[in-house]
């Protein structure tokens, strides 16, 4: 077999802590067999070797906050036959997204002593609002399992096979009692995608939302829940304002309570 | 003659963010030298402010996918010396077991994944693999290990849920860490072994007398105690670290460069705290460095991949002497209430002190934050060492004198995300 023949893989990198790229690495028993059936013809975090495009499929992490990175996902989107973002900067901004509930201009003044050298856009937005993505996968950070899974699928032309239920069926599926119901814990289980395995409950916490708003959350609902459980409304909001602030479902509920 | 050069890497490889170098020759003098970091600022020193005390530590995590558990440990013990808790017993050796899943994960994958290969002249640890597999299937089997240590007692190794103030949301059973023994013991033989190949790698000429700046405490090798000291004299309380440092904001970075006042740049990381704190490394751990003759003192930075070494040796076997000790504790928190207060916290990331401050009010929310991470403080060194590297190796071909450089800026392990901010070579020889 040629090099030719195999499918190629490109990783892309925007505003992000690159843990989701890593989880590439991380997959330590699966990383030479993957190695093995595709060209990483771009990914920096391990390799200093850039092929030229077009690839079959780019991994896109981290979220658009400048004017440069604006243009350049267009540019990475014409060069890639499948473009799937992982990770909650890029399919919800990221943490970096408070910003959209802030003055930018604040922000630089309190980090930096030389506002004037910093380059941002007002807001940190994800890729699918500049681009067409295949798909997306979630989560703060990915599991890399649902990580071989999409690049599995994406290179033999059929779905991903990713769970698009909530944390609270996980919860079920796992055996974990309910902690908002055994311990009184606020959880946003019901409403949060899919994907970690129910990990905060099975640690006596309730779910903070990682892996974002699942499909047609309830989150109407859930913020009754929470407030019937005496929790302030200004923690509602910040609870709603995590890692997926941007997402839509978890903007709107947040902004209707704060 | 060509008498000027230009050295560019417009975006440095095997590093965690985004940078670039720039370096511009004339004759045999380097007129300008720049480790360009451009990654996107995010802005976490704002928008932690008005959050929930207790929020933090899941929010610094996302600072950094690589060390989490640095961020989280500085956050959580700012806190709690702001509110005058304590955290020891078991709760701290638990809290010191995570840090070394950390370190194991860290120092791998930068030794055999991202800097082995420049030593060796592959682009990457896969093309390395062909020629070398038993090296690199070693290394992905030690690297596993650190992350199932950091998934056993966090739930996951990149962005772990466990850790909170005052302590962790769960503790482990023993049985849960008991297993882990043999593996850590293999691990730790492992290491020694490999590091006796790492050891016949070609090291370039590099030495100059650094200020070494890390953790120290009186008992043990540094992970998140004691006072922060330096080979020139420094010996302060980290609550003084601004008194004696101070930070810049250059055009060319969007990470803030740090300097010792009045002295100049100084280095942290592996070498810096092996080189001041080398006689409290266990037995096994000075072995090993002996059995590579490697001396008590180094100073050459391209010897960090063999230091790194030689600190994952001592993680394996502190693990080892946490599990056998470990007893679960009654309760796997300290409780705490806020009030209005201010705290420093800071904790030895695998690539250097990562120090932070906070301040909250009554109700707990945080009204100022500042995080200085390794990177940061590593940048100015690492301009320096490329000033003091190219000088002598001139008689390299462009290509090759610009991979040089990538890995000298890859001795310090850098994380520019962490930094907030990656790395371009541009060597410019006009």
């Amino acid at each position: 077999m040629t090099t030719k023949s195999k499918p190629t893989l490109a990783v892309w990198k925007f505003a992000s802590c690159d843990g989701c790229q890593l989880s590439l690495l991380d997959c330590e028993d699966a990383l030479l067999d993957v190695a093995g059936a595709i060209t990483i013809a771009n990914f920096p975090e391990a390799s200093r070797a850039v092929a030229k495009g077009p690839y079959d499929l780019s991994l896109v992490e981290g979220s658009i906050t400048t004017a440069h990175d604006a243009e350049r996902i267009h540019k990475i989107r014409r060069q890639s036959k499948f473009l799937v973002t992982i990770g909650a900067c890029a399919t919800a901004g990221g943490i970096q997204a408070l910003r959209n509930f802030a003055d930018v201009a604040q922000y630089t003044s309190i980090v930096y002593a030389h506002p004037e050298y910093i380059e941002t856009l007002g807001k940190s937005t994800p890729i699918s609002d500049h681009i067409k993505v295949d798909f997306e996968l979630r989560g703060c950070p990915i599991n890399k399992l649902q990580l071989v899974e999409v690049i599995s699928a994406f290179l033999n032309n059929r779905k991903p096979n990713i769970d698009s239920h909530s944390v609270c069926v996980e919860c079920k599926l796992t055996g974990n009692p309910c902690v908002m119901v055994a311990h009184g814990t606020p959880c946003l289980g019901p409403v949060t995608h899919a994907g970690c395995g129910a990990l905060c409950p099975s640690y006596n916490r309730g779910c903070f939302g990682c892996y974002g708003p699942k499909e047609h959350p309830n989150v109407e609902s859930m913020s009754r829940q929470w407030l019937l459980m005496n929790v302030p409304p200004t923690d509602l909001v910040r609870a709603y304002r995590g890692f997926n602030a941007y997402a839509e479902p978890f903007r709107k509920e947040s902004e209707s309570h704060g | 003659m060509d008498k000027s050069r230009t050295i560019k890497v417009d975006y440095l490889a095997r590093v965690e963010g985004e940078g670039a170098l720039y370096v511009k020759v004339k004759g045999d003098q380097v007129v300008d030298c720049k480790l360009n970091i451009f990654e996107p600022p995010r802005f976490f020193e704002a928008f932690l402010r008005g959050r929930r005390y207790t929020e933090v530590p899941d929010i610094t995590a996302r600072i950094c996918g690589i060390c989490p558990i640095a961020y989280q440990m500085s956050s959580v013990r700012a806190m709690e010396s702001a509110l005058g808790v304590t955290v020891d017993g078991q709760l701290r050796e638990l809290r010191r077991l995570i840090y070394c899943g950390e370190w194991i994960e860290s120092h791998i994958l930068h030794m055999f994944m991202l800097h082995a290969p420049d030593f060796l002249g592959y682009q990457d640890a896969l093309q390395m693999a062909a020629d070398f597999p038993e090296q690199v299937k070693l290394a992905l089997k030690l690297k596993k290990l650190g992350n199932d240590l950091m998934t056993v007692l966090g739930g996951r190794e990149i962005h772990p849920i466990n850790m909170r103030v005052g302590g962790f949301y769960r503790a482990p059973d023993k049985a849960e860490l008991l297993p882990f023994v043999e593996q850590l013991e293999w691990g730790r033989d492992a290491t020694a072994e490999a590091l006796r190949w790492v050891a016949t790698l070609t090291f370039p000429e590099l030495e100059h007398d650094y200020e070494f700046v890390s953790l120290s405490h009186p008992d043990e090798y540094p992970l998140f105690d004691g006072r922060l000291k330096s080979n020139k004299g420094l010996d302060i309380p980290i609550e003084d670290f601004d008194k004696h440092f101070e930070e810049e904001h250059v055009q060319h970075s969007t990470s803030l460069h740090c300097r010792v006042r009045e002295r100049g740049y100084y280095m942290v990381g592996p070498l810096a705290r092996y080189n001041n704190e080398y006689e409290k490394l266990p037995a096994v751990a000075r072995e090993a460095a002996r059995a590579i003759g490697l001396e008590p003192n180094c100073r050459n930075p391209f010897k960090s991949i063999l230091v790194r070494g030689v600190e994952t040796v001592f993680a394996f076997e502190e693990a080892i002497r946490i599990i056998r000790q470990y007893a679960k504790p009654a309760r796997p928190f300290v409780p705490t209430e806020p009030r209005q207060s201010t705290g420093a916290g800071c904790s030895e990331a695998p690539r250097g002190i990562c120090w932070h401050k906070y301040s909250m009010d009554n109700n707990g929310s945080i009204t100022s934050a500042r995080i200085v991470p390794p990177t940061s403080q590593n940048q100015g060194i690492i301009e320096d060492d490329l000033r003091r590297l190219i000088p002598g190796n001139l008689g390299l071909s462009d290509d090759d004198l610009t991979w040089r450089c990538e890995q000298a800026a890859r001795n310090y392990d850098p994380c520019i995300s962490c930094s907030c901010h990656f790395l371009r070579l541009n060597v410019e020889r006009s």
